[in-house]
C-alpha cells in the first residue's frame, strides 16, 4: 500500500489543511468554473469556427508562399514604413510560410483550451524509497556477484583492475599539453626594429614626414609586413605592429614617452588597445583624444598616451621615430614594452 | 497615471510627424547643394569678403585670424568652406561639441564666393573638380580595404556613422555627396584628422568614395537596419521584442480559459 496516500476519503487537496507525511500546508483547489464552451453550445461551435479558420488560413498561406515564389520576381524591392526598402520575395515568402506555421500553433493551443476536457485531474505520488524486500533482494544480489567473482579474494586481479582503472584518466590530461606551448618572448616582441620603415596600411607606401598634414592621421604598418604577408604569423604581427601616425603642433604637445620619440610634432602610437586589444584608431584631432570603441578607453596622445577615461590601466604605448636621410619616417627601435592587453607574465 | 490617458495612436502620430519633417527638411537641403564649377573672380572675391564680415567675422575674427570663439581660417582652403558652409554646419546654430549639419543658410553662388574669399587668405585644399570625383576608374575592393583601414573605426563599417567621446559623434555618410566626402577627407572637419592627398592619394580617395556610394546604393535585403550597428542593436531588439512575444505567448497558453 502506498504511505503516502491521503488518508481521508475526500479528494486531496480539497480542503485546506497538512500533509501527514511532508507537513505542508496544502491550500485547497479553487472550485471548478467551467468555461463558456462547456455550458453554451453556440459559444463551443463559435470555438470550433475559430480553429477550423485558423488552419484553413494556415493552407492559404501556403498556397499563398508558393504563389509568391514563383510570380514576384526576386528582384522586386517594395518599401514598407518604418522597416524600410526590402525584396518583395523575401517579405512574402517570409511573411506566408511564418503565418501558415503560427497558425497551426495558434489553432492548436485555441482547440485545447476551448474544446478539450476541461476537468482537473489529481495525480498521486508514492514514496520514492523501493520496498525493503527490493532492497534486500538487491544487496544480497551484489553478495552473491561478490563472492561468485571472487573479487575479494583474487588479489591480484582487483589490483591491477584497480591499477588500469587509476591510470585510465592520464590521457585526458597529457592531452592539456596542446593549450600549450607558453608563448615565451612573442607577447612581449613586435616586428618593428631602429630603422625600419613606417608604410601606410592596405597600401605600402613610405611616408614622408612633410607629407603628414597638421591634424593628419594615418594607418601605418612596418615596412616589411608586406614581406612575411603570405607567411603563417602574418595576421598575429600585423595585430602587434599596427600603429598610428598623427602630427600636432609641437606647441600642444604636454609629454612624451620618451625624449624626442617624435618627430617636429609627428608621433606614433602602437594602435592596439591596452585593455583588450581592439584597434584603436579613432582619433579626435582637436582634442588630441584617442577613443577605443569598444569600452571607451580614452588615450591623451599628446601627453604620452595617458589614459583620461575609461577601463585600460596602462597607457598607450609610443613608438619612437625619426627621419631617413630622404626624409622619410622610421622608428628609432622597436617598442620599449609589451604593446596590447596586459597578460599574466608581463609583472 | 497620466501617460496611460493617451491615446495609444499618439506615439505613431508623433513619429509620423518628426519623420515627415525631417524628411522634408533632407528635401529641401538636397536640392539645395547641387554641386557648381567654382569660378575665382574678383567681384566673387569682393561678395565673399562682404558676406564674411557679416556673417563670419565675429567669430572667427576681422581677418579670419581665429578667437576665442572660432578658429582660425588662413590655409584652411576653399575645401573647407564648401564643406562647413555648404552642409549648413556653419554658420554655427549654437554652441556646442560640435556642428551638426542643418539647412544651409547660404546659397550655392554665396557659399562659392565665401569659399573664394577664404582661399585667398593662404593656402589650403581647393573644391573637387568632377574629374577628381570621378569614379568610373575606381577599385571598388582597394577602396573598401581603404575605407575599413581609415574610416570604418568612426563612421562603421556600413558607414552609418557612430559615437566618439565627449558627446561628439562620426555622422552617417549614407547621405553625403561625393564632393562633400573629398572635402571631409582634405580639410578634417571638427574632430576628423586630415588625410592627405601625399598619404592618401586622390586616386585612394576615389576608391573611398566609390565604395561609399556602393554602401549607400546597397538596400537591406532583411528589412530594417537597426542602424546597421550589428549585433548590439539585433541583440537588444531581440532580447526586448522576441522575449517579450514569446512571455506573452507563455502567458496566453498557461492562462486559465473562460
Amino acid at each position: 500500500m502506498n504511505e503516502l496516500e491521503h488518508p481521508t476519503s475526500e479528494p486531496y487537496g480539497s480542503k485546506e489543511g497538512k500533509d501527514l507525511v511532508s507537513g505542508i500546508t496544502i491550500f485547497p483547489m479553487e472550485p471548478h468554473v467551467p468555461r463558456k464552451s462547456d455550458i453554451d453550445p453556440k459559444a463551443a461551435r463559435r470555438a470550433e469556427r475559430q480553429v477550423a479558420t485558423m488552419f484553413a488560413t494556415s493552407s492559404l498561406m501556403i498556397i499563398l508562399f508558393v504563389v509568391a515564389y514563383v510570380k514576384i520576381p526576386n528582384t522586386t524591392l517594395i518599401t514598407i514604413p518604418v522597416i524600410g526598402t526590402v525584396n518583395a520575395n523575401h517579405l512574402a515568402t517570409g511573411f506566408a510560410f511564418g503565418m501558415a506555421i503560427l497558425l497551426i500553433g495558434i489553432g492548436a493551443i485555441h482547440w485545447a483550451k476551448k474544446l478539450m476536457p476541461d476537468v482537473e485531474v489529481t495525480q498521486e505520488r508514492h514514496a520514492l524509497t523501493s520496498r525493503e524486500e527490493e532492497r534486500q533482494e538487491v544487496a544480497s544480489s551484489f553478495q552473491r556477484g561478490k563472492a561468485e567473482s571472487g573479487f575479494a579474494e583474487r588479489k591480484i586481479i582487483r589490483r591491477s583492475l584497480l591499477g588500469a582503472l587509476a591510470l585510465f584518466p592520464v590521457p585526458l590530461i597529457v592531452l592539456l599539453r596542446d593549450l600549450g606551448p607558453l608563448p615565451g618572448t612573442r607577447l612581449r616582441e613586435t616586428i618593428w626594429e631602429k630603422g625600419m620603415h613606417l608604410v601606410t596600411d592596405a597600401t605600402y607606401r613610405k611616408i614622408k614626414a612633410s607629407d603628414v598634414p597638421l591634424g593628419g592621421l594615418i594607418n601605418a604598418v612596418p615596412e616589411n609586413l608586406l614581406e612575411i604577408e603570405h607567411e603563417e604569423e602574418n595576421l598575429n604581427q600585423r595585430g602587434k605592429a599596427s600603429i598610428i601616425v598623427v602630427r600636432m603642433d609641437p606647441a600642444d604637445i604636454v609629454s612624451q614617452q620618451g625624449e624626442n620619440w617624435d618627430y617636429q610634432g609627428i608621433l606614433a602610437f602602437s594602435k592596439i588597445c591596452t585593455h583588450l586589444g581592439c584597434p584603436t584608431s579613432l582619433y579626435q584631432q582637436r582634442s588630441h583624444h584617442l577613443l577605443c570603441p569598444c569600452h571607451q578607453s580614452t588615450f591623451d596622445l599628446s601627453d604620452s598616451g595617458n589614459v583620461v577615461f575609461g577601463p585600460a590601466a596602462r597607457r598607450m604605448p609610443q613608438l619612437a621615430i625619426t627621419v631617413d636621410s630622404e626624409g622619410y619616417l622610421i622608428a628609432q627601435s622597436g617598442f620599449d614594452q609589451p604593446v596590447g592587453p596586459s597578460f599574466w607574465e608581463r609583472g | 497615471m497620466a501617460l496611460s490617458k493617451r491615446h495609444p495612436a499618439a506615439l505613431f502620430a508623433v513619429l509620423a510627424v518628426a519623420l515627415g519633417t525631417t524628411g522634408a527638411a533632407y528635401a529641401a537641403v538636397s536640392a539645395q547643394t547641387t554641386p557648381k564649377a567654382v569660378v575665382l573672380s574678383e567681384t566673387q572675391v569682393e561678395q565673399g569678403k562682404q558676406l564674411f564680415l557679416t556673417g563670419c567675422s565675429s567669430c572667427h575674427g576681422l581677418a579670419a585670424q581665429g578667437g576665442s570663439d572660432g578658429p582660425s581660417l588662413l590655409g584652411v582652403g576653399a575645401a573647407a568652406v564648401d564643406f562647413q558652409v555648404g552642409t549648413g554646419r556653419m554658420p554655427l546654430a549654437a554652441p556646442g561639441v560640435q556642428a551638426m549639419p542643418s539647412m544651409p543658410s547660404y546659397n550655392a553662388e554665396e557659399t562659392a564666393a565665401l569659399a573664394a574669399f577664404i582661399a585667398t587668405l593662404g593656402v589650403g585644399p581647393a573644391i573637387p573638380t568632377q574629374e577628381m570625383l570621378d569614379t568610373s576608374d575606381a577599385e571598388l575592393a582597394l577602396g573598401g580595404e581603404l575605407f575599413r583601414t581609415n574610416c570604418a573605426q568612426c563612421h562603421g563599417a556600413a558607414g552609418t556613422g557612430g559615437a566618439l567621446s565627449q558627446g561628439r559623434v562620426a555622422p552617417n555618410l549614407m547621405n553625403s555627396d561625393a564632393k562633400y566626402l573629398y572635402e571631409a577627407m582634405v580639410s578634417g572637419p571638427q574632430s576628423m584628422p586630415l588625410f592627405s592627398n601625399q598619404t592618401l592619394t586622390e586616386q585612394d580617395k576615389k576608391d573611398i568614395i566609390a565604395y561609399v556610394e556602393e554602401l549607400q546604393k546597397n538596400i537591406s535585403p532583411g528589412g530594417a537596419t537597426l542602424g546597421r550597428l550589428g549585433p548590439v542593436t539585433e541583440g537588444l531588439f531581440l532580447f526586448i521584442a522576441g522575449l517579450g512575444v514569446l512571455i506573452v505567448a507563455a502567458v496566453w497558453i498557461g492562462a486559465k480559459s473562460k
